[in-house]
């Protein structure tokens, strides 16, 4: 191929990409420039709107004003509902990776009947679709009295992301050689004392993986959230922020605060930890 | 080393938590929604059997129903059209600038990884119209933006008022998936695209063959495995879309954008459990057979 056409190739990549870039980042970034405009300076459009200095006038906020972040964190109980995510996310995210590396551990190393059949089940559990799962899930926290409350909606969580989080632990023990637990296990080490002092240590690259993915997974939920909880109180982000947009249609600017409040601490983390967040989600995937 | 009775019982003690909670919150619900779905709409107590009247009254007489169905239909469609097209030549662009391709990386996949409903709500707000104010500026902030791009005679029409107008709204609701959705399958295929030998390039270009010969010789071949993933997961996740459509329409104008999901879940909130359990199990045959089928098509092919 010659130069000329090489180049020009080139140039329509880079001005394809830069094109799709932009049509990402700049929704995100009127979002943000919104959040911080009174309602009277949101609706108003300048008249020479159409010249570039016109446009960032309308596009930029006059001044930066908070008062929408203290009234949405505040009046519209969204430093409730951002706290209740963290809560249900901390103690999900815990519960899963405790629970999933025992069993991962165990299914990679030790011995007992039915051990491949019971990690099949896992298995099959991540390929099959149910999409109406939901509704025996709330016939059965009923039942055991568990709707309505915060523990229901961390155990039901831990469950969304036991199948994926076992067979990523299973996995790395698999590959992981032995010498180690043996030296342990020649020393004395009960099997639980090898799990906690040796494997799970060395497991640290798959309980990254786990954290990040489910993390993302619990933070990000909504469906069980809004079928669980009858109270406003317990609601966590996601589901809140639906109840904070509902309560404050036509104030543009105010919601717009809410939806960052939301959205900038996940931008935040993701990038600053892009590359682990895009390895975990990726792998993930191709599990699925 | 011999393995005892008490350590089989030790070495189980270690799925046991996993095991209750799997039983509990995935195995019971599985085993009792085919239950669930042969009796009628009381929530506890008087369970009645129904046998197949749920079924019978979804496959004769709602139309909704399957008008719900058709509209996520529509969405995968548009999903698995556009938004994977979209993502496979991004990721061909990015796989060959290699220079700058993490930076695209980086900020394509920042909206997947925002909530449905962060993007929802977004949306919805910047197109609805500007209730605050007098006749010509009352139309939505993206309606503006089009107007001064000087789009307004092209886009108008579509950007007035898109998620209320029963013309438009599905259609609207698919853009903003596919907006939310593109750079997940964009990842995952150029981490397919990276692992393709480098010498299988150089060596079909020694040869002389051109960069679509390329394309449809070495890449396309092997990258194929990763699209049916991609394909079969877009199926999948669009098909029970569910919280997007909730924050940017709530299934309306008057059930234009309702999805089965949407359905399913006014059901419960109705206590039609019996209804709901149903539903959501011919959906889930829907699926089974919809993937089932494209994956031995697919194989098919590959055989060919």
């Amino acid at each position: 191929m010659d130069k000329a056409k090489k180049a020009f190739l080139l140039t329509l990549m880079h001005t394809f990409l830069i094109s799709v870039a932009v049509s990402c980042i700049f929704p995100l970034v009127w979002m943000i420039m919104s959040s911080f405009k009174t309602y009277q300076e949101f609706i108003q459009i300048p008249a020479d709107i159409n010249t570039w200095r016109g446009f960032l006038h309308w596009f930029l906020p006059h001044k930066f004003n908070l008062a929408n972040y203290i009234s949405a964190w505040r009046d519209g109980n969204l430093g409730m509902y951002f706290l209740n995510s963290v809560i249900y996310t901390f103690l999900a995210v815990s519960g899963i990776v405790f629970v999933s590396s025992l069993a991962g551990f165990a299914f990679s190393r030790l011995e007992f009947w039915g051990r491949d059949f019971i990690f099949h089940l896992f298995l099959a559990a991540m390929m099959i679709p149910i999409p109406a799962g939901f509704v025996p899930l709330f016939v059965l926290l009923t039942r055991i009295h568990l709707v309505n409350t915060r523990l229901g909606y961390i155990l039901a969580m831990i469950n969304v992301g036991l199948s994926l989080s076992i067979y990523l632990f299973k996995t790395f023990f698999d590959n992981l050689p032995r010498d180690l637990e043996d030296a342990a296990r020649i020393d004395g080490c009960s099997k639980l004392r090898i799990w906690w002092n040796v494997a799970f240590p060395l497991a640290a690259p798959a309980t990254g993986v786990v954290i990040i993915f489910n993390a993302l997974n619990v933070w990000n939920e909504f469906i069980l959230a809004v079928i669980i909880f009858a109270d406003k109180s317990k609601l966590p982000l996601q589901a809140g922020l639906m109840e904070f947009a509902g309560e404050h249609i036509g104030n543009e600017p105010l919601i717009m605060a809410g939806l960052t409040i939301a959205a900038l601490p996940i931008i935040v983390v993701y990038l600053l930890m892009q590359k682990h967040i895009i390895k975990g989600i990726t792998a993930g995937a191709m599990v699925g | 080393m011999k393995t005892l009775k008490r350590d089989y019982f030790i070495n189980f003690s270690f799925i046991l938590p996993a095991l209750i909670i799997f039983s509990l919150f995935y195995i019971y619900p599985f085993i009792n929604i085919f239950f669930l779905s042969f009796t009628g709409n009381e929530l506890s107590g008087g369970t009645k059997f129904v046998g197949w009247e749920n079924f019978r009254q979804i496959f004769t007489e709602d139309k909704e129903w399957w008008n719900s169905v058709w509209h996520a239909g529509y969405i995968t469609f548009w999903a698995l059209t556009f938004q994977n097209f979209l993502a496979l030549v991004l990721a061909l662009c990015v796989d060959r600038a290699v220079k700058t391709g993490r930076i695209y990386r980086v900020l394509f996949f920042i909206l997947p990884i925002l909530s449905e409903i962060i993007i929802g709500l977004f949306w919805r707000t910047l197109l609805s119209p500007i209730k605050g104010v007098a006749a010509p500026l009352n139309i939505s902030p993206v309606h503006r933006l089009v107007n001064m791009l000087g789009l307004g005679p092209f886009l108008g029409t579509f950007f007035s008022n898109p998620l209320n107008n029963p013309k438009t709204a599905l259609t609207a609701v698919a853009l903003v998936h596919c907006w939310k959705g593109f750079g997940w399958g964009f990842v995952i295929l150029l981490a397919g695209l990276q692992t393709i030998p480098e010498e299988l390039y150089e060596a079909a270009r020694i040869d002389g063959a051109g960069l679509f010969q390329r394309f449809f010789k070495i890449t396309l071949p092997l990258l194929m495995p990763v699209i049916v993933l991609v394909i079969i997961l877009t199926i999948l996740g669009t098909m029970q879309v569910f919280a997007l459509i909730m924050a940017l329409t709530r299934g309306g104008p008057a059930g234009y954008t309702e999805v089965p999901v949407i359905r399913i879940f006014n059901h419960l909130t109705q206590y039609k459990i019996g209804y709901a359990s149903a539903e959501g199990l011919v959906l889930g045959l829907i699926l089974i057979i919809v993937s089932f089928t494209f994956m031995q098509l697919s194989r098919r092919v590959k055989q060919t």
